[in-house]
């Protein structure tokens, strides 16, 4: 069975250009960028290439591109260099729903003695600026809020929030692993000092990934060793999958247009047709600007594990939002920080779609995924009058 | 993913015994929406006490439907009393093993059957469980469950405890006491049936002290009562009761019913309570 794959804010197919731009560097071309012959030396100008694609991409000059090894080591080198560098400033603001590679991050910094500001976002899964301007004091040393999220789609006003925190002399990191290729991002207009973006995210492979650090901005790597990156990442150099994001994120930027046009079209046909086919549905994050390929839909008195398994008879790839799926008893922070009622929370179902996808995809979910949530909620205790009352066990002091 | 294994899936894709029963002998509910499982058991149950027919409704992942379409259908057929000495391992033996962090699942079949049967027996509903007798105020996890997951599973991490009871899941605040009820039984369980904990004089002097200051004196404190050990003789406890207890009409009901019960649970179960009138 070919998957009907919605679960791109996972990870994505490879696309086949990138797949045949890596190829040669684990072949023929294997030399070491860093060598004094001209083996060597021919693949540096293949990640000289890659370098000036992906800066292309960002609006910012090659020389800000730093080569990592992922999303997660870019915003650990983000936030850890800026805390080193600034050893007076023992403050950190950042948000109750970023991804695991900054939150846990941040939640270990506060164990070793910074001290944090975590801001709350409302029912819509939108940020407070005055929240913001306001958390911002003169020993913060940086401030980390992510461009999209992961789980909802929802963006964060990213000109307004680098005007305050500009305003305020702090340093300002975004996570845009979910953005980066989906909404434009041009460095020349944003002020932030690093954003970080993902290769598995947008069609190249996993395992490789770009921390943009403003020209001027105080840094201090995080791995030690080589020369490589210009003294800020040691390490010889992942040549295949460089070249794979070069060429990934210029793909990506000339699709741009396609993802807010058709690949839109195709997430709302999604949204609307399950909101009209399911009764008792709602959009987690709905009344907020969201990314054009995210759809995070909620279906009362049901189970996410359950609802995946199902659909996954038919190969329908999505993600979930419940408890069950990640091993986790409670529903994802973002939903809970949202405030999204645990009769929802439990059901809660991500759609993420990609240029990949086609309208043969969408009409397969509007067919199938109706009468799977009809199944379950038959197999329910909670019908739809008696559901809320229907609490057994204690109220939750959540 | 989840590795479930062949049988869960049957279960879970064609659960047996679905759905709601007309005039049933018996109904046991554990779990709600918030919990993010739930599961409804309805049994009939004829004059000579045999389960003719079990059927259910549940809210859950796949491993909570299989879990109750495996109990219902170990349930069909048996006697209450052979129903009495179902466990979850046996749900999950039935289903060829659960992911260990799915086996609350199991356990939420036994809690419903269990129920089931105190509703059968005419009891009152065990749910909602009073705030003061939960460990886990987020999944509303009494220490009853907790401790008889430990002893029928042979739990030996608080990690353990949370796979299979969801206790501690949440916000996680209960996770010293849960630290504290496994001790415990882990205690319990290393010594042979039946036989007493051996004990030094200090120890057991110890170990009394610390209920008292630690249990016994914050829960007469509440009520504005207070004690004092006044001295240990063997198994003898000689204790004053200070405060509100004094002249209570109640307190001799504290002494054996709360401070003896309690000592002879946690400490020794020859132990008796004296009082020293001062």
């Amino acid at each position: 069975m070919k998957p009907v794959y919605l679960d791109n804010n996972a990870t994505t197919q490879v696309a086949p250009e990138v797949l045949s731009a890596m190829l040669p560097f684990f072949s023929e071309q294997y030399g070491n960028p860093s060598s004094m012959h001209s083996f060597g030396g021919a693949v540096g100008a293949h990640l000289r290439r890659a370098r000036a694609q992906v800066a292309k991409g960002l609006g910012c000059e090659p020389s800000e591109i730093v080569f990592t090894s992922c999303g997660t080591e870019g915003d650990n080198t983000a936030i850890r260099s800026a805390l080193e560098a600034q050893p007076d400033k023992r403050h950190i603001v950042t948000t109750r729903v970023e991804h695991p590679a900054v939150l846990s991050l941040c939640k270990h910094l506060e164990d070793k003695g910074y001290e944090v500001t975590w801001l709350d976002v409302d029912s819509e899964g939108r940020l407070s600026l005055k929240d913001l301007e306001k958390s911002l004091r003169k020993d913060t040393a940086i401030v980390s809020i992510m461009a999209a999220n992961n789980e909802t789609g929802v963006l964060f006003p990213l000109e307004d929030i680098a005007r305050i925190v500009k305003s305020h002399g702090a340093l300002l990191h975004t996570d845009a692993v979910q953005a980066v290729g989906k909404i434009p991002l041009d460095m020349g207009r944003l002020p932030v000092d690093f954003l970080v973006l993902s290769g598995h995210k947008l069609h190249a492979p996993k395992g490789v990934g770009a921390l943009y650090v403003r020209k001027g901005t105080l840094f201090r790597p995080f791995l030690i060793g080589g020369h490589q990156e210009g003294g800020r990442r040691a390490g010889t150099e992942n040549t295949a999958a460089i070249v794979a994001l070069g060429q990934a994120v210029e793909l990506a930027t000339a699709a741009m247009d396609e993802e807010n046009t058709r690949v839109r079209a195709l997430r709302d046909r999604l949204e609307r047709g399950l909101l009209a086919a399911v009764p008792d549905s709602r959009i987690n994050g709905g009344g907020a600007e969201r990314l054009p390929n995210t759809l995070s839909i909620a279906f009362k008195y049901v189970e996410g594990e359950a609802i995946l398994l199902l659909l996954d008879r038919f190969g329908i790839c999505a993600s979930s939002g419940s408890a069950c799926t990640s091993g986790s008893l409670e529903p994802s922070h973002v939903l809970r920080a949202m405030g999204v009622p645990f009769t929802f929370a439990h059901g809660s179902i991500r759609f993420s779609l990609s240029r990949y996808t086609t309208d043969a995809d969408i009409d397969l979910v509007l067919r199938e995924l109706p009468p799977i949530i009809a199944r379950l909620r038959q197999l329910s205790p909670f019908s739809g009058k008696e559901g809320e009352a229907a609490g057994f066990c204690s109220d939750h002091s959540h | 993913m989840w590795e479930y294994t062949d049988k869960v899936m049957d279960h879970f894709l064609n659960p047996r015994n679905a759905g709601e029963m007309d005039n049933p002998s018996a109904v046991g509910e554990v779990g709600s929406l918030a919990c993010g499982d739930a599961l409804r058991l309805f049994l009939k149950i004829n004059d000579a006490g045999v389960i003719e027919d079990a059927t259910f409704q549940t809210f859950g992942c796949a491993s909570a439907i299989a879990s109750s379409s495996a109990l219902t259908e170990l349930l069909k057929g048996k006697t209450v009393d052979e129903a009495k000495a179902l466990t979850n391992k046996d749900i999950a033996a039935f289903l060829g093993g659960l992911p260990k962090e799915k086996m609350h699942c199991s356990v939420m079949g036994q809690e419903a059957l269990d129920a089931a049967l105190k509703n059968w027996r005419g009891e009152a509903a065990p749910a909602p469980a009073a705030e003061g007798t939960l460990v886990c105020k987020c999944f509303g996890v009494t220490e009853e469950t907790i401790r008889r997951a430990i002893r029928e599973n042979d739990l030996k991490t608080v990690e353990d405890v949370t796979s299979f009871t969801k206790a501690g899941g949440g916000c996680g605040d209960c996770i010293p006491d849960l630290e504290r009820i496994l001790a415990e039984e882990r205690a319990a369980m290393a010594r042979p049936a039946g036989e007493a904990p051996k004990m030094t004089n200090i120890q057991r002097m110890m170990l009394v002290t610390k209920v008292i200051e630690e249990e016994i004196r914050p829960a007469l404190k509440k009520d504005g009562g207070n004690i004092e050990l006044v001295d240990i003789e063997g198994a003898t406890v000689k204790v004053a009761l200070r405060g509100a207890c004094v002249g209570c009409p109640s307190s001799q009901l504290t002494l054996k019913g709360l401070v003896e019960k309690r000592l002879q649970e946690a400490v020794d179960p020859d132990i008796r309570i004296e009082e020293v009138r001062s």
